[in-house]
């Protein structure tokens, strides 16, 4: 039997280039506080810990969940530490809510974290195993093809990027925690922007962070009325290289969204859901990833008629996103925990109007993983 | 209440001092899931959900398990998870899974290659950054602190560690130290290896095999990872998943226990006074990291399988000087 899970509370924190005001401890605890506080739980009503994070040597520490262990709480407690590349925040919040639709914990500490200017990432991406192809090309390099095979197949007008540029950050300029707050942006500034991996511009790519993200999640007796409750969850892998893989509309993501919305109960996604939080490190992949979930046959049009935008259809990423803040192992968390603060009604200065069913999604790797859930304010 | 979950096969590669292959584990893992298969009748599209443990560091790149995922053939994609931990919390996450009713079976799997780099100084990388892994003390040189704590407190002896190696004692007590008072035959070898676990429901489990080991108790629980903030010569978080999971009556224990002294101190932690213990070996024997912990599970459960024992259990650990524990129950029906 399925126990019925809620989000009780979030936090995060202020995620910025470089956090050198705290230690890795210290990062994650600004975000936890804040989720308990969020959450109205203490410590004592914690029972277990679940910890994400992107490549350990994006740190350069070897499973710093141990040496967190009394800065997570988790001393005494059960502790999990989840790795799932660039989706690991979706996967941990996925985690930690088996913990309680299994029954086996009343309430779960989810935590994830990246401090990217304790190392360097591009250095961690760069290293050359034996027996692998190099890429060599950093996350925009290895992506800008399939953006380009996108619009060739889609037909999209070339514009679609810069727009979703434009929204995403004029919507971080009203979310208090994001790293890239720029609410002049505008559609000429972005197209003039230096073009890193064509077609991709620097204004259409994301930051690199440090931050975190936390959430409490309970169980029926644990959540009050305003929580958002876990209606689906789904995770899906494949593999990096096969013949006939689609890496522009790849078979994990269909697979993963049709099995979302199955068991959400979810017909119509569009009408349906009432605000999206979608992986979108650069700004092509709002398109690419509305048509992948199964929002419109065609993307790039929702995204040029504005229906994207806050008062549109299906508002994405009012919070501003990927584009607005980075922290790559929070970065999927911070979608979940985002369409959770929707639900909630809690998401202040970028609130989207009488959300009750909300997407978070988050993908990985070239694109093999990917975690999504949906949270709604009825109790499933 | 949740279905009852049982182990229902087990495989591992062989447990050597160095493999030739990739540090994704593909080349060991592909032969364990071929045994597994033809062990239980399985085939990869009878699996609902997967899960793996195993560490980027120890294969020098990041998203290790990603091409470990190649051994897999997961075409169609699959519903698949990963814990940077051993495959032993890995199994933990699929037995959540499995209760939760979204997956009926799980394939769960670990996977290290030890040669691929320095073990000892890849380890100090789980000390704190800031203070104490700039000091470089590798993994040997933690246990030895914890080994001569436990000496000096009369926990145990340099005699009573060597008799849980067996043999002549006398003969071992001859030899000299590696790091004081640890000896040669008191630590584990450095491993390569994998091994994986095929976990089941109710009446799916007693299709697969004719004497699952249900688990009856799952456990784990961690300490501080300040090394001079916890008592060494103790390990609360196994009292505390032992007594959570329910530990009585077991005949027989797989401890992970990568230095003598360490089995001492867990089998004191976890009250074993009659039980058989690490008739495989244990880690002793053979500790590729990332599936050591998740064969000490398997090899218990294989006890169980056969009919040889009723109620066995198994640990796993993680971290500097036991850090991290996890005991898991089982029994026959």
């Amino acid at each position: 039997m399925k126990h019925p899970a809620a989000v009780l509370g979030v936090g995060q924190t202020h995620h910025r280039a470089k956090r050198l005001d705290v230690s890795m401890a210290g990062l994650c605890r600004e975000a936890i506080d804040r989720a308990l506080a969020d959450a109205a739980v203490d410590w004592d009503g914690i029972d277990a810990v679940v910890v994400g994070k992107a490549p350990d040597l994006f740190e350069g520490v070897m499973m710093p969940e141990l040496f967190l262990a009394d800065a997570l709480g988790a001393v005494g407690k059960p502790l999990l530490r989840v790795h799932t590349a660039g989706s690991v925040g979706g996967s941990t919040a996925n985690v930690a809510a088996s913990l309680i639709h299994a029954g086996v914990h009343r309430r779960v500490l989810a935590v994830a974290w990246e401090k990217q200017s304790e190392s360097n990432a591009m250095w961690a991406l760069s290293i050359a195993p034996p027996f692998s192809m190099p890429v060599g090309a950093g996350a925009g390099g290895y992506f800008a093809p399939h953006v380009r095979s996108y619009i060739r197949r889609s037909g999209a007008p070339a514009h679609i990027g810069a727009m979703v540029a434009v929204k995403d950050r004029r919507n971080g300029a009203r979310n208090q925690y994001a790293h890239l707050r720029q609410p002049d942006i505008t559609m000429d500034s972005v197209q003039a922007s230096t073009m890193l991996w064509d077609p991709i511009r620097y204004d259409e790519t994301c930051p690199s962070s440090d931050g975190a993200c936390a959430m409490v999640l309970g169980d029926a007796d644990s959540a009050r009325s305003d929580s958002a409750w876990i209606h689906a969850t789904a995770m899906r892998t494949e593999p990096t290289t096969y013949a006939g893989r689609d890496q522009v509309d790849p078979r994990a993501g269909r697979d993963a969204a049709a099995a979302l919305w199955r068991d959400a109960g979810i017909g119509d996604p569009l009408s349906e859901i009432d605000a999206a939080e979608i992986y979108v490190p650069f700004s092509w992949f709002e398109p690419m990833w509305l048509e992948n979930l199964g929002f419109a046959d065609v993307g790039w049009k929702l995204t040029e008629a504005g229906e994207t935008g806050p008062g549109g259809r299906l508002p994405v990423n009012p919070s501003g996103g990927v584009l607005s803040s980075n922290p790559i192992g929070a970065s999927g968390m911070l979608r979940f925990a985002e369409a959770a603060r929707q639900v909630m009604g809690r998401a202040e200065d970028h609130q989207v109007d009488g959300v009750r069913k909300a997407l978070g999604h988050a993908y990985g790797g070239g694109s093999q993983y990917f975690a999504m859930w949906v949270v709604g304010r009825d109790k499933p | 209440m949740t279905a009852d979950i049982a182990v229902v096969g087990f495989a591992q590669a062989p447990n050597v001092r160095r493999t030739a292959g990739t540090t994704n584990g593909v080349e060991m893992l592909v032969p364990v899931f071929a045994e597994l298969f033809a062990a239980t009748g399985l085939s990869k599209s009878d699996v609902d959900f997967w899960c793996s443990g195993s560490s980027d560091y120890l294969a020098a790149r990041a998203f290790s398990f990603i091409a470990a995922v190649d051994a897999i053939g997961a075409v169609p994609p699959i519903m698949e998870s990963h814990v940077e931990m051993d495959g032993a919390w890995a199994l933990y996450e699929a037995w959540v899974k499995l209760r939760t009713g979204e997956a009926d079976t799980a394939l769960v799997y670990g996977f290290g290659k030890s040669s691929a780099g320095n073990l000892r100084r890849t380890l100090a990388l789980q000390l704190d950054p800031y203070t104490v892994a700039p000091l470089w003390p590798d993994s040997v040189t933690v246990a030895a602190l914890q080994a001569r704590l436990g000496i000096d407190a009369g926990r145990w002896s340099e005699r009573a560690m060597a008799e849980v190696v067996g043999g002549d004692v006398d003969t071992l007590l001859t030899h000299p130290y590696i790091a004081d008072p640890l000896r040669r035959h008191d630590c584990a070898p450095i491993t390569d290896g994998a091994s994986a676990i095929i976990l089941a429901t109710g009446d799916r489990a007693r299709e697969i095999n004719d004497r699952p080991a249900w688990i009856t108790g799952f456990e784990h629980r961690i300490d501080s990872g300040s090394l001079g903030a916890r008592d060494l010569t103790g390990s609360p978080s196994t009292v505390a998943a032992a007594r959570a999971a329910g530990v009585d009556g077991v005949e027989l224990a797989e401890l992970h226990a990568p230095f003598t002294h360490q089995a001492i101190l867990l089998r004191d932690a976890l009250g074993l006074t009659k039980a058989v213990v690490n008739p495989s070996g244990g880690a002793l024997a053979g500790n590729p990291m990332f599936a050591a912990g998740l064969s000490r599970i398997g090899e218990a459960a294989r006890r169980v399988f056969d009919g040889s024992h009723g109620r066995v259990l198994a640990h796993a650990t993680s971290g500097p000087a036991l850090q991290q524990n996890l005991v898991c129950v089982m029994e026959g029906r």
